[in-house]
């Protein structure tokens, strides 16, 4: 693992929007930031469609649901916290509740924005954007699934909000995988106990499923980057093989991957399920290592609750 | 403007005053008000400036209206079914269970409505998109968008204002409707926007003042809008909430509140007493 090559997806997102922007009519909005989110890469190649829209989230979500509403396809972006938070409203009421073809592209998503610290670590993006409608939520773990999101988001018709990281992250993936939204992705096998994670906690599952193979335990690694739709099948057929469930996100526990897995573990085939995430709590400035250490967000963390909920099971 | 058309366009805008009176009243509920003030406005854009076919309201080349002030949807869809969007009989379906005619305009539901609308401040951002969208594709339509008072209070207005100007649509038109109340009061006293002229020039917007109950106004601001070739345009329009029943002309009360059977009645024989004077 030491060895991978580390890629942040913000990257891969941005030359994602260059070789895609060749093939489709895509228009690329950005507020002020396209040089952290990477649609600079996109401004270089395709000046007159990349427009910035200025500090003015709400504005620039307004306005890919009109780009949307004629025809083109936006990509808005901006950090995590300023489109999913700050831009609730405009992506519920303008975007989402007409259904409009509209890509939002949030960066910095998550507590490893790192030094900038609480304000702009958002950890609640997905959570919010998991309860409208008709929304597609996608946390890629890597620069190659990263990728492969913008190029479904392209082609499904509608609202997608894809969560991009500004820390590298390692790849996991080759040139052959093939990615769909509501598609789970069984990353080991194991008898024992089901790790679902998604975004950057997917590799660091795969190291605590290495630490509890040291100790005799058997982990099922399932990536869940698509948290809606939720793979509900792949995940109720590991349950019941492993009859424990961990879940590991960065972001709040409330909300998100743990709440959907839980919500869906919970009401079909009820097992164990422990949360590994940020334990409701505003995140702090940090190196991203000291801060994932802080946090919790560590494969030892993972492997501690994975032995709690093997204890647990009926 | 000949005054054959003039009557014409009143007699237009009547029946959208009664469309509202009739949708408002067997809803029980809505926005009469802030939909009375604009009938003229829309009966104008509706029979006389937009190139639209109501047999193909999704067209790409049409031009489009987005209804900032969502909550005037019953005057747009008095417009809508007059222009024979949809049946004139399904008004009485407002805000009804089984109803497409939502309390704010629903694009998906509803043909001839452009965009979805209703939380103030929204709908300009949308219109300053499709107005984009126009220019990026060099295609010709224009886009209406259409502004409470009290919604410029918005911090989102004054954003895509920004946006407009910056980015050259000149495309696009705001009419604001500047009836001077909101629901908790005189918009003055509320919080006061004006001067809303001098915001959007100073905002690099090409500004036009006129009565908003004047066709041949409303026309002549079309004109200098189809002009003007660097700039947005925004109309303010000098209105009267709750125009065309007397009882609730300037009346704040009647911002968000159904005419009852009594109410009800004396507007509609006043619409009605009206619309055959002006058949003669």
């Amino acid at each position: 693992m030491m060895d991978t090559k580390k890629i942040a997806t913000r990257e891969a997102y941005g030359d994602a929007l260059v070789e895609f922007g060749a093939k489709y009519d895509i228009v690329v909005l950005d507020a002020d930031l396209a040089e952290a989110t990477k649609t600079i890469k996109f401004r270089k190649a395709y000046p007159e469609r990349h427009i910035d829209c200025g500090i003015a989230e709400g504005n620039m979500i307004g306005v890919a649901a009109g780009l949307a509403a004629a025809g083109k396809i936006p990509f808005a972006s901006t950090f995590a916290m300023f489109a999913a938070g700050r831009a609730f409203e405009q992506i519920r009421n303008s975007v989402a509740y007409p259904h409009l073809n509209v890509k939002i592209g949030a960066t910095h998503g998550g507590i490893t924005v790192g030094e900038d610290g609480a304000t702009h670590q958002c950890l609640e993006d997905l959570g919010v954007m998991r309860t409208i409608p008709g929304m597609v939520v996608v946390n890629p773990a890597d620069a190659v699934e990263a990728r492969a999101a913008v190029e479904a988001a392209i082609r499904y018709q509608g609202p997608v909000y894809l969560r991009f990281g500004r820390y590298p992250v390692p790849v996991l993936y080759g040139a052959d995988y093939t990615f769909a939204f509501g598609r789970g992705v069984k990353m080991t096998d194991g008898s024992d106990v089901t790790i679902v994670a998604n975004g950057i906690m997917v590799s660091i599952a795969l190291e605590a499923a290495d630490l509890l193979k040291a100790d005799g335990i058997g982990a099922e690694v399932l990536n869940f980057s698509s948290i809606k739709p939720l793979d509900e099948q792949m995940l109720l057929a590991s349950s019941a093989k492993t009859g424990a469930v961990v879940t590991a996100e960065e972001h709040n526990i409330i909300g998100g991957l743990g709440s959907a897995v839980a919500e869906c573990v919970g009401e079909y085939a009820p097992v164990p399920v422990l949360r590994v995430g940020v334990q409701d709590r505003f995140g702090k400035s940090g190196t991203v290592p000291a801060l994932m250490e802080a946090y919790g967000l560590t494969a030892g963390e993972i492997a501690a609750k994975a032995k709690l909920a093997i204890a647990r099971k009926g | 403007m000949e005054k054959t058309q003039i009557e014409c366009l009143k007699k237009t805008a009547d029946q959208i005053r009664l469309s509202v009176i009739h949708g408002t009243y067997h809803a029980a509920s809505g926005h009469p008000g802030g939909s009375l003030s604009i009938a003229d406005l829309l009966a104008y854009l509706y029979f006389v400036e937009m190139r639209i076919d109501p047999a193909h309201p999704d067209k790409p080349d049409r031009d489009r209206l987005v209804l900032s002030k969502g909550h005037a949807a019953p005057a747009l869809y008095g417009a809508l079914a007059e222009r024979g969007y949809f049946p004139k009989e399904d008004i009485k379906g407002l805000r009804k269970i089984d109803s497409y005619l939502q309390g704010h305009p629903d694009m998906k539901g509803t043909p001839g409505v452009d965009m979805s609308t209703g939380s103030l401040g929204q709908g300009i951002s949308a219109a300053c998109g499709m107005a984009l969208a126009a220019k990026l594709s060099e295609a010709d339509y224009r886009v209406f968008a259409v502004l409470g008072d009290g919604e410029l209070e918005e911090g989102q207005v004054w954003e895509a204002a920004m946006f407009a100007a910056h980015y050259h649509l000149s495309g696009l038109c705001a009419f604001i409707d500047l009836n001077g109340l909101q629901i908790d009061g005189p918009t003055a006293q509320v919080m006061n926007s004006a001067p809303v002229d001098e915001k959007f020039r100073a905002f690099g917007w090409n500004v036009l003042t006129i009565d908003g109950h004047d066709f041949e106004a409303i026309e002549r601001a079309c004109v200098a809008f189809h002009a003007c070739t660097d700039k947005p345009t925004a109309v303010v329009m000098n209105t009267t909430k709750g125009k065309g029943v007397s009882y609730m002309e300037g009346k704040v009360n009647w911002h968000g509140a159904a005419p009852k059977q009594e109410d009800y009645e004396i507007a509609v024989a006043e619409i009605t007493a009206r619309l055959a004077e002006e058949g003669r």
